[in-house]
């Protein structure tokens, strides 16, 4: 089967900037597909490439294996939700949604009954008549994505859509999101820089910085085992420990920390002894209580602690320089018995702590 | 609010706001006054009465007034439609052209028309008709006004387009529209306020236009600002009043209108960011 997006070596550069170097991507049919990255990584960049508005100093672009580099943006069956909507301000919200099939040649039944399907399905209702200048921001993003797929596109773009919305709605949107590609059964590329966004909707993320693809994976696999300490800084909290390579077995590393306590650790590439580099430790995977437990274990002092609603959060000192972030959920924890100062010991759980190179 | 930086209280500020309103204003307050004047004199008041206007209509200099006015009305009209589409494209290519080399250039040349001295655009443009051989007429007028209406033109629509975002056209390109159903049914909508503004601007600098026509008329010919000074020549009756008045009444429904269908288009603009 054909990928929906390929992408071979595609490069772009802007006079002497480089945006995008060496980009490789198989993006699957069907698939919600998230371009995760800092601002200024080349994200928004990639997706305008695929849409068209940007053409591609190098490499090749396939849309299910058809070369489109030649395309206008108007010639591409692929549709984008722009992160401002860009909806027309001289159209109503029904004359918005139709837009694309009147530039196809429908007839007005066509798009009528189109139109009313779109307004149904992102749920509209009563507002087809309205000017969007008359409507909040929430429906206009749902104006948005109906006129975008109003056309069935093969490849929905999305740059961004929920930066704008409040929080509130940005949460009911993603669910919204998610359900709509399920479905159509259309191919979602989500360009975003929040992390959480990505991780809850995307089957694949890939995660970029520097104009560069650092990690492809599952949300699973990209948060569990982040490929570099980019990776591993970007996505979520983490403990980023130094360390030295005590000892190899495969990807089974022993790995001294500052201060010479030792840890377990898994390798995602070849080590050798005396190697350095960090360990990364989600706080949410490490555990402390009073009295010395069995297993992997690390000993420190409590520090401070900061009190989250769901989570407390205890910073533990392993050595002088050397700090822990645990994070412990309130549920059954009794988070008041624990004093700063106390000597406390850190479980970690299996599989927890990742070594990566420098 | 800070009352100090109020700027009613700088001492000086009401008696030179006076000042500058009356001379401003005063003249023309004068003139549409004595145009309802009954008196054949424009010093001494007569009595209110309508006589001057209906003079204008079938008045001695009647049929040269309408003559004139015609036109100055038909050379406004099409100068403006003209110089219109003209610097609608020198704005879109402008604006939306990207970095093309000399476009600092470009931008220079069509602005410095607007900071030349008249009188010297004036007697080139006569020089320039003169030897090629161009017949001074209605024609050469509507040529020179078309030309110095571009820039006054370009001003406010280019102005426009600068707050236009680019993603509509984007948008309506993502959505199928090639380039020309993109301006046609996206850009030009968005921007038809800058463009009427621009016309309607072009328009009243056309009617208005003394100097330059003036020099490039050729005999026989009048627009409705050589005409009022050919008659002025010969002693300023009242009935150059009325005529006045009207023009100015024009003047002030055009400019209104042009603002509302501005404001307009801005509410329509300021839909959420």
């Amino acid at each position: 089967m054909t990928s929906a997006v390929s992408l071979h070596d595609v490069r772009k550069d802007f006079g002497s900037l480089t945006a995008l170097s060496d980009v490789t991507l198989e993006i699957e049919d069907n698939e919600f597909f998230t371009l995760l990255g800092p601002s200024g990584c080349g994200k928004t960049t990639l997706l305008r490439m695929i849409a068209g508005f940007e053409g591609a100093t190098a490499g090749t672009i396939r849309l299910f294996g058809d070369e489109i580099e030649h395309l206008p943006p108007n010639k591409r069956p692929v549709n984008t939700v722009f992160q401002n909507y860009a909806i027309f301000p001289h159209m109503n919200v029904a004359e918005n949604i139709g837009f694309s099939l009147r530039m196809l040649g429908w007839t007005k039944l066509e798009i009528q009954t189109r139109v009313d399907e779109m307004v149904e399905m992102v749920k509209l209702g009563a507002l087809v008549d309205r000017k969007p200048s008359q409507i909040s921001g929430g429906q206009q993003q749902r104006v948005a994505l109906a006129r975008a797929m109003a056309p069935r596109p093969k490849v929905l773009l999305l740059d961004e859509p929920l930066s704008a919305l409040d929080l509130k709605l940005r949460q009911e949107m993603r669910t919204e999101l998610k359900r709509l590609q399920r479905d159509t059964g259309i191919t979602f590329i989500f360009v975003t820089h929040d992390q959480e966004e990505a991780l809850s909707m995307s089957d694949r993320i890939a995660v970029m910085s520097d104009g560069k693809v650092q990690q492809i994976g599952t949300p699973f696999e990209i948060y569990e085992h982040p490929n570099n300490r980019f990776i591993a800084d970007f996505i979520g909290e983490t403990n980023m420990l130094p360390s030295i390579i005590d000892t190899v077995e495969g990807f089974n590393l022993v790995c001294q920390l500052e201060g010479g306590q030792t840890l377990d650790a898994l390798a995602n590439c070849d080590n050798i002894p005396g190697a350095t580099g960090v360990l990364s430790l989600r706080p949410e995977r490490l555990s402390i209580t009073k009295t010395e437990p069995t297993g992997k274990i690390l000993k420190g002092e409590l520090g401070d602690r900061v009190y989250l609603g769901t989570d407390t959060q205890f910073i533990v000192k392993l050595s002088a320089e050397l700090n822990l972030k645990v994070r412990m959920q309130n549920s059954f924890f009794q988070g008041a018995n624990y004093k700063t100062g106390d000597t406390v010991f850190v479980t970690i759980a299996d599989g927890a702590a990742r070594f990566l190179v420098d | 609010m800070d009352r100090t930086f109020d700027i009613k209280h700088y001492r000086g500020f009401f008696s030179i706001t006076c000042l500058c309103l009356v001379i401003l204003y005063g003249p023309l307050i004068i003139v549409m006054i004595y145009s309802f004047n009954d008196s054949v004199s424009i010093t001494n008041w007569g009595g209110i009465s309508l006589r001057w206007y209906v003079e204008i209509f079938t008045g001695l200099e009647s049929a040269k007034f309408k003559a004139a006015a015609w036109n100055s009305f038909s050379i406004a009209i099409m100068a403006a439609i003209v110089s219109t589409v003209i610097a609608t494209a020198a704005a879109i290519g402008m604006i939306r052209g990207g970095n093309f080399k000399g476009k600092f250039a470009s931008f220079a040349l069509i602005s410095l028309p607007i900071m030349v001295p008249e009188i010297v655009t004036a007697v080139a443009t006569l020089i320039f008709f003169s030897t090629i051989g161009f017949k001074l007429g209605t024609l050469s007028i509507l040529v020179a006004h078309t030309v110095f209406c571009i820039p006054f033109a370009y001003l406010p629509i280019s102005a426009r387009l600068q707050g236009i975002d680019a993603s509509y056209e984007e948008a309506a390109q993502d959505l199928f529209a090639n380039r020309w159903k993109t301006f046609r049914y996206v850009l030009m909508p968005i921007m038809w306020p800058g463009i009427v503004a621009g016309f309607l601007l072009a328009f009243i600098i056309s009617l208005d236009d003394f100097i330059i026509t003036n020099f490039i008329k050729g005999a026989g010919i009048e627009t409705l600002p050589t005409a009022i000074f050919g008659s002025v020549k010969q002693g300023i009756k009242p009935n150059i009043m009325a005529l006045s008045t009207l023009l100015l009444l024009f003047s002030i429904a055009l400019v209104t209108l042009s603002y509302f269908i501005g404001k307009r288009g801005e509410a329509n603009q300021n839909t959420q960011q």
